[in-house]
């Protein structure tokens, strides 16, 4: 064995030669793995919800990467991962489909004032049942 | 109960824990990939917690001084940890294989300890059990992916890595003082029994991964009685040299 400089390899592997002049090789591009996407459960019963992602060869080791990166803390009871490759999605530019013209109230729940009726009926019903 | 075996025990796996524990956490920020940096100097972190956990039984039952003293103010000569663990760290093949080894040998000795006479000890065996298991599933998957699914150099990186471990790994078992106490008080296994068990299941995770097991390999022996390698005392000052500057501060 050579001798030992220091033991953290940290600095051992900061040995470059400081006289070197040749620039170094880039990167090649793509050279990471591809992604996965992490959706982590809580509670037994409760919807896994997305959580971000990490890098991984396959689902086996993007599984096993994603419980230290986003189930290390808190509880968890279940993790999925999905490649980001077959999450199918909108482009940027079709955002507009989700606009929708605001007179349109009917639409949406808040628009139906049944609280009052259901107050109104359960009020009668219990007079009733008292009688 | 055989306090002196207990503790013989306890400072055998202890010190192991904790080397190894600094061993992997040297890896931190220098991981082949940001995710598996985290991964494994988390599993770091678990180590020593199991460390600090066996020290404190050491002190509780044994009389023996707190985590902190234990793991911080001893020098080599008090050390029982095996060589295998006090070796620098190489390459990623290599620490992946030591994780394995090792971790395989943990998950042996820790589940046989959930049946200890001794409570605590069982208690701890149990509490721990999950954090064995994915340790256990992160250094299997490691091992099956560059050995099978990666390429020629990966899988020669794994098998030359295996075979300069094996020989250290086996050392892992050498022989305590008091191995007959430790059975006989229904302590622990022993140390053959674990070997024995740790080479089943070693053989079992590797199935798929194509890599050799090395065979009629001599063991290399001397850290359980104190006898160590050249790295330890280096690992140890860099490891205790904040605490030792004022070993009464309070932290």
């Amino acid at each position: 064995m050579a001798t030992i400089i220091s033991l953290d390899p940290r600095v051992t592997r900061m040995q470059i030669d400081p006289e070197r002049k040749d620039p170094l090789e880039p990167k090649p591009e793509l050279d990471q793995f591809q992604t996965f996407e992490v959706f982590h459960q809580g509670k037994s019963g409760a919807h896994h919800m997305h959580v971000g992602c990490v890098h991984a060869p396959n689902h086996e080791l993007a599984l096993l990467l994603a419980k230290e990166q986003y189930a290390r803390r808190g509880q968890t009871v279940n993790l999925w991962v999905v490649n980001t490759r077959d999450v199918f999605t909108m482009s940027a530019e079709d955002t507009d489909v989700f606009a929708t013209t605001p007179e349109k109230k009917y639409r949406e729940v808040s628009a139906y004032m049944v609280r009052n009726k259901v107050e109104a009926f359960k009020k009668q019903n219990t007079e009733g049942s008292t009688e | 109960m055989n306090t002196h075996a207990l503790t013989d025990l306890c400072y055998r796996m202890a010190d192991d824990e904790l080397i190894l524990a600094h061993r992997h956490s040297e890896w931190t920020g220098l991981g082949p990939l940001l995710e598996e940096d985290i991964a494994f100097s988390s599993i770091a972190q678990d180590k020593l917690g199991h460390a600090q956990a066996l020290f404190t039984i050491m002190h509780d039952l044994g009389g023996e001084p707190d985590a902190d003293t234990a793991a911080f103010m001893r020098d080599e000569l008090k050390m029982r940890c095996s060589h295998f663990v006090e070796l620098p760290n190489g390459e990623y093949d290599f620490s992946l294989v030591r994780h394995f080894l090792f971790d395989v040998a943990e998950y042996v000795r820790w589940t046989a300890l959930v049946q200890s006479s001794v409570e605590p000890l069982a208690n701890l065996a149990r509490k721990i059990h999950g954090e064995l298991k994915y340790h256990l599933y992160h250094a299997q998957t490691w091992m099956v992916q560059l050995g099978a699914n990666g390429n020629e150099e990966s899988h020669a990186r794994m098998q030359s890595a295996l075979n300069e471990a094996w020989p250290y790994a086996l050392g892992m078992f050498e022989p305590g003082e008091f191995e007959d106490a430790l059975i006989a008080d229904g302590i622990f296994i022993g140390e053959a029994v674990a070997q024995q068990r740790w080479l089943e299941l070693v053989t079992e995770l590797l199935q798929s991964s194509t890599l050799m097991i090395p065979t009629q390999v001599e063991p290399i022996y001397g850290g359980r009685k104190g006898h160590h390698t050249e790295h330890l005392k280096p690992l140890l000052d860099e490891m205790t040299e904040v605490y030792r500057i004022d070993p009464s501060a309070e932290w």
